[in-house]
């Protein structure tokens, strides 16, 4: 049973990070359409930036908590600031183009990001500082987790809770949910569009940055290629949720994250990542839409 | 001015976002930092100029829109408009939202090729337009490009002979020829079927691992496995197509990558079968009635076998491109609903190109591993798959003069220019982009049969 609960645990703190991922992806896909290829490698550079900042920060002799909030404010600003330029360059181009043509582009931005990273960095894998505080309390309560692991999880909470009055109650959150549903429609009736394209990209990158940081410092290392499988995976579960329904991503993720945990627990951890694609292989063919997507009717 | 200040602000801006990345590095286990200011000074210059650059493309392909949208709108119905389309009308689904001027080129080339001559008229093959590239007027008259075809032919027959031509050589043109051979059947696939793959190194990886295990087990040669293998990864790519071709575009290509990997990631672990990460090594090269060869002898053999499965691939495809399920794959790829509607079985369109697709990629399998004599997991990750889809992005898709300009181009030039195939995959993923917005037809655009209809018996205009 105990076993049971440390993988259950495992589950569930994966499967947040991959929900603050996937929650970039279905958002881009609900407004533009777009499997945004390049946002696992918006992910990577702010565990980069997060690590870069952080390192010469402890050189110049702060340590403690300063470190980890300015690492974590740094890499969240340049990865909106990535996630923005990526749209402007590869995809706004691309509006109007056939559905082939975005996606290709992003394919090629995922790969020149990853290689840029690679080439200016290092090809090796890098030591990342663990950064989150211990959390002494935790221990006298009785709690068996880590401390990594329930900062992981509030933070993730925290982040769906602001993302979800973000997008119920704010202007810009009307405008999102306009432009998703109809952008010619909202365009008519006075969105900027363009501007709420590019919001939803920052938003999505801010997301992935947060993710970046906590998965850095609970796995202890990074290298320029942890963005492509993190990557495809959080597509996954944007997909078994059902793409473009931000509760469906954060459903879809967690579900992904207990059927890795449990499988490389029970079955082999040898396969670990082919548990994922099958799981995606399969949603696909049996329920397209995802568990908490609506089937759309493709009109002619 | 403004665009000076413009350009400037674009340079500030990409000087701010490289600066950690590029300008600090971390050297966590001396724990120094290196300052490399330097790098920050080039990429400022170079996003000032380059915003420029970009500007005008954009300018300039936005003129060329305009130009090229209005007479096609008008006489749309009457002729066939230009085959390129400035915004890559050959290339996807989209044409219903692109409007009218775009969505007639499909219709008139369907009917015309089955509503024959019973109206009174007769279908004459369009005639070369006066704004075809030059590269399409060169290939459309047989005076101009059979000299130039002879002197290629002539060339590739000399060259392993050439004092200069040493097997390293040799290697480097066979490499090349390989990718033609698999950019060509990726082309299939994502160029006339319209399916973007993003696993078609797991059929090429079907195609190695299939000789290199016949060859352990049974010590079939490589005769034998290279119609076996093309025939397994036509059987894996049916497999394959069977639950996914009901998914949309975007989720095939994400399917097709899990695939890829999953065979990948089972190569590498399932040791009792392939042998883990460390691979197959000692596979034979082919023989030819049991001659010995040595290296050298071998090399140039297998590059003019290259030869001869390079140009069976081109006769194959360009047949196939102008027959029934060709036009059959280009309606598809033009739009579904209306090539359902004209009684083309969408399912089995697909599942035809994914299997021939796959067996090309079999067969460049076969080779690879008879020319390599070892393989392993590592030869057959996602890069490679990407770098056969930007050959035929770069070649341009449906083309198969584009796809092999494009395999020479893209193979070739790293080997050769030995400084910058470091950058080799930052550039493959640069062209991808770059094409995709100001040339999405890719460098030759894939020429569509068109036919005209006159109604004066064969008087041509």
């Amino acid at each position: 049973m105990d076993y049971f609960l440390e993988l259950f645990l495992g589950g569930l703190t994966r499967g947040s990070i991959y929900a603050l991922i996937a929650l970039g992806y279905t958002m881009v896909y609900g407004i533009i359409e777009l499997i945004n290829f390049a946002h696992g490698e918006i992910y990577m550079i702010g565990a980069f930036t997060a690590l870069i900042v952080s390192s010469v920060l402890a050189f110049a002799g702060f340590s403690g908590m300063s470190v980890l909030f300015l690492a974590a404010a740094v890499a969240i600003i340049y990865s909106a600031a990535y996630g923005f330029t990526v749209e402007k360059i590869a995809y706004k181009p691309l509006r109007q183009a056939p559905r082939l043509s975005p996606l290709i582009s992003a394919i090629g931005m995922s790969i020149f990001l990853q290689n840029y990273v690679m080439l200016a960095q290092t090809s090796d894998f890098l030591p990342f500082p663990s950064l989150l505080p211990e959390l002494p309390f935790l221990e006298e309560l009785g709690i068996k987790i880590g401390a990594t692991e329930v900062i992981i999880l509030a933070t993730t909470a925290i982040s769906m809770v602001f993302l979800t009055l973000l997008i119920k109650f704010t202007r810009m959150g009307k405008a999102m949910r306009a432009t998703a549903q109809d952008r010619n429609m909202a365009m008519l009736v006075g969105v900027d569009v363009n501007r709420t394209i590019s919001y939803t990209f920052i938003i999505g990158s801010v997301l992935a940055a947060i993710g970046g940081v906590l998965i850095a410092s609970h796995i202890g290392r990074i290298n320029f290629y942890i963005g492509f499988i993190a990557g495809i995976k959080a597509f996954t579960a944007a997909v078994l949720g059902g793409i473009g329904s931000i509760p469906g991503a954060v459903l879809g993720a967690l579900v992904l994250g207990w059927t890795e945990s449990f499988a490389t627990g029970y079955v082999s951890s040898d396969y670990e990542d082919v548990f994922a694609f099958i799981l995606l292989v399969l949603i696909l063919i049996v329920r397209p839409s995802g568990l908490l997507g609506r089937s759309t009717v493709q009109k002619v | 001015m403004t665009q000076i200040r413009q350009s400037l602000v674009i340079a500030l801006w990409f000087m701010f976002l490289t600066f950690p990345i590029l300008v600090i590095r971390v050297n966590t286990i001396e724990n120094i930092i290196e300052w490399r200011w330097l790098n920050m000074l080039y990429i400022g210059a170079g996003s000032f100029l380059g915003s420029f650059a970009w500007r005008y493309f954009l300018a300039r392909k936005g003129q060329g829109t305009r130009k090229i949208a209005a007479p096609g709108g008008t006489a749309a119905a009457a002729t066939a408009p230009p085959e390129t389309g400035p915004d890559g009308n050959d290339l996807s689904a989209s044409a219903r939202s692109a409007g009218k001027s775009r969505t007639f080129p499909s219709i008139p080339e369907v009917e015309a090729v089955s509503a024959p001559a019973d109206l009174g008229g007769v279908l004459t093959p369009a005639p070369a337009y006066a704004d075809k590239p030059w590269l399409h007027r060169l290939l459309d008259s047989p005076r101009l490009y059979r000299p130039f075809l002879i002197a290629l032919a002539v060339a590739a027959l000399v060259f392993p002979f050439l004092p200069f031509a040493s097997t390293y050589q040799i290697n480097i043109l066979t490499n090349a020829l390989l990718y033609v051979m698999l950019g060509l059947g990726l082309n299939i696939v994502v160029g006339l079927a319209g399916l973007l793959h993003l696993g078609y190194v797991a059929f090429y990886a079907v195609g190695a691992y299939s000789y290199a295990l016949l060859y352990y087990h049974f010590g079939i040669g490589f005769w034998t496995a290279l119609p076996l293998g093309a025939l397994l990864a036509a059987l894996f790519g049916i497999l394959l197509g069977f639950p996914v071709l009901r998914l949309r575009g975007d989720y095939l290509a994400i399917v097709t990558l899990g695939f890829a990997e999953i065979t990948r990631l089972v190569l590498e672990n399932w040791n009792e079968f392939s042998f883990g990460p460390s691979g197959i090594a000692g596979i034979p090269r082919p023989g030819l009635f049991g001659w010995e060869m040595d290296l050298h002898a071998a090399t140039i053999y297998i590059y003019f076998l290259m030869i001869v499965l390079c140009l069976l691939t081109i006769f194959v495809v360009n047949r196939l491109q102008n027959s029934r399920i060709g036009r059959a794959w280009v309606a598809l790829r033009e739009d579904e609903t209306a090539c359902e509607a004209m009684g083309v079985n969408p399912t089995a369109a697909k599942l035809t190109a994914f299997a021939l697709g796959s067996t090309w990629a079999g067969l460049a399998g076969v080779v690879f591993a008879a020319k390599t004599t070892f393989v392993n997991p590592a030869s057959f990750t996602f890069l490679e798959s990407a770098m056969i889809l930007s050959i035929v992005v770069l070649g341009g898709m449906g083309s198969i003069v584009g796809v092999i300009i494009g395999a020479f181009i893209l193979i070739l030039m790293p080997e050769y220019l030995r400084a910058f195939s470091e950058y080799r995959m930052l550039l493959f993923g640069l062209i991808m982009v770059v094409m995709m917005i100001f040339r999405p037809q890719g460098i030759v655009s894939g020429v569509r049969r068109s036919y005209e209809f006159h109604r004066e018996t064969g008087e041509k205009r």
